[in-house]
């Protein structure tokens, strides 16, 4: 097999890792905010609950959470798993396992917020949602930009971890390519492609803290 | 009739943090173009009776009213407080300047004074713009419109935090030891503005721990000690002839 065609073959594969990758950048990172903010409320069982659910999601693997995800609905409900179960597994996981990290993130940005700043806005007569908007907010991003840089460039490669549920992605194509063609280099090309994604994700990040460096506090 | 109603009436307020007792009763009416300054030792009050004053601490019992408007009513030894529409014309009546300046660190000195006024009072922007920049001139920072806070000095952020209490044309200016986080340079700086506002009759209460300063510009000096006013009087009469014991100790002991 010509490496054109494995690059080929990867290239598809790759493209099913971005679509794995954005489609948690786009869930996860607004379900964190539900997530944190669920964590931080005054209500006692809503904030316990949140606390055990980011916990088990931080504490227990990735690849279980997808099998659990996955075969929960026939075990449960004796639903018929179909072809697409497993995509809509491994994007329920993803998700719900980013949206626990993200919530931790945003809640240190938010908890680092000084009180003088809600106490100014107060005074000023700013209301509870144009102080977290206009104040509160545009702060925790700034704060929080490097923290959400790791675990955006880990989703990257956990994106990997679709393979062990059988989804299609780089990771899958490469381990193929490399028993069939008894050969290391798809993973060398595989290796590549993170690396060089993961350098196009740095340099947005580096620009995002650019543009935030006008002020610091 | 309004010119007889102080701008702020403070009564019988009470504010115990846990078992500590901070406020045990103090009064305080401010009439209005009045320069009220409040001097006593660091854990005597002070800073709980701005706090309360200005809402962002609650009373347990006693009576606070800006002029026509009741922000909180005394009911049976109680503290009852408006509702929130009342509290939000209440606070349109007073401004309140940090000691550490709490500046939005992300936003220009422009933004910082001019945004509120667009925000929460829906003036033009245009017409809140120009206000802010007579106020930027007026607090000598010409130039600094388009800066972020962290290019300015202490003095600097606190002269803006000043001004952009101004542009809410509050009733009555409150400082919370205004000066305490400057160099006395600094510090000479941001009281010549609020000796400024002190000769338009501006009406102000002032926590301070500069007594000079409190002797040239207060028309009132309250001593705040064991959270209750020892000594009330005029400048001369709390600073210079202190009659209780307890005010003559802090004196004495805050000129060493």
């Amino acid at each position: 097999m010509s490496f054109s065609v494995m690059l080929g073959m990867l290239t598809e594969g790759f493209l099913v890792s971005l679509q794995i990758f954005f489609f948690t950048i786009a869930g996860a990172v607004p379900l964190g905010v539900v997530v944190a903010l669920g964590r931080m409320s005054r209500v006692a069982p809503l904030r316990w609950i949140v606390r055990i659910y980011i916990s088990i999601m931080r504490g227990t693997p990735l690849m279980l959470q997808m099998f659990a995800i996955y075969f929960a609905p026939y075990y449960l409900f004796g639903i018929q798993l179909t072809p697409d179960s497993k995509w809509q597994a491994t994007i329920t996981a993803f998700i719900v396992n980013y949206a626990a990290y993200f919530a931790e993130i945003y809640r240190s940005g938010l908890q680092s917020i000084p009180r003088g700043q809600y106490e100014a806005a107060e005074v000023l007569g700013y209301s509870r949602a144009q102080t977290f908007c206009y104040i509160v907010l545009p702060q925790v991003v700034k704060r929080i930009l490097p923290a959400m840089g790791n675990e955006i460039i880990t989703l990257v490669k956990d994106t990997s971890l679709a393979f062990s549920i059988g989804v299609a992605e780089m990771f899958s194509t490469a381990k193929a390519l490399v028993a069939s063609q008894v050969s290391m280099v798809p993973f060398a090309i595989a290796a590549v492609f993170y690396w060089v994604f993961n350098f196009l994700v740095e340099l947005v990040l580096a620009a995002a803290e650019k543009k935030l460096s006008y002020y610091h506090d | 009739m309004t010119s007889t109603q102080p701008i702020m009436a403070l009564r019988g307020a009470r504010k115990a943090f846990g078992e500590h007792e901070v406020l045990r009763g103090v009064s305080l009416e401010v009439a209005r173009g009045e320069v009220v300054a409040i001097i006593g030792p660091s854990g005597g009050g002070k800073s709980t009776l701005l706090r309360c004053a200005t809402l962002l601490e609650k009373l347990d019992d006693g009576s606070l009213a800006f002029g026509d408007i009741t922000a909180a009513r005394d009911e049976r030894g109680r503290t009852v407080y408006a509702a929130g529409d009342e509290l939000k014309r209440a606070r349109s009546r007073f401004g309140l300047v940090f000691q550490n300046y709490n500046l939005f660190p992300h936003r220009t000195v422009m933004h910082n004074i001019a945004d509120a006024p667009v925000r929460v009072q829906k003036r033009p922007r245009a017409e809140a713009e120009h206000e802010a920049r007579e106020l930027i001139q007026k607090m000598g920072l010409a130039g600094c419109e388009d800066k972020v806070p962290c290019q300015l000095s202490g003095g600097q952020q606190q002269r803006v935090s000043i001004a952009r209490a101004l542009a809410l044309h509050p009733e009555i200016l409150f400082f919370d030891e205004p000066t305490s986080a400057l160099d006395p340079e600094l510090t000479a700086e941001v009281l010549r503005v609020i000796k400024t506002l002190a000769a338009e009759r501006m009406t102000m209460v002032i926590v301070t721990h500069e007594m000079g300063f409190a002797r040239e510009v207060a028309d009132r000096v309250v001593f705040l000690d064991g959270g209750m006013i020892v000594e009330e009087g005029t400048a001369e009469q709390v600073i210079d002839h202190p009659r209780e014991e307890r005010t003559r100790a802090f004196l004495s002991k805050i000129a060493e």
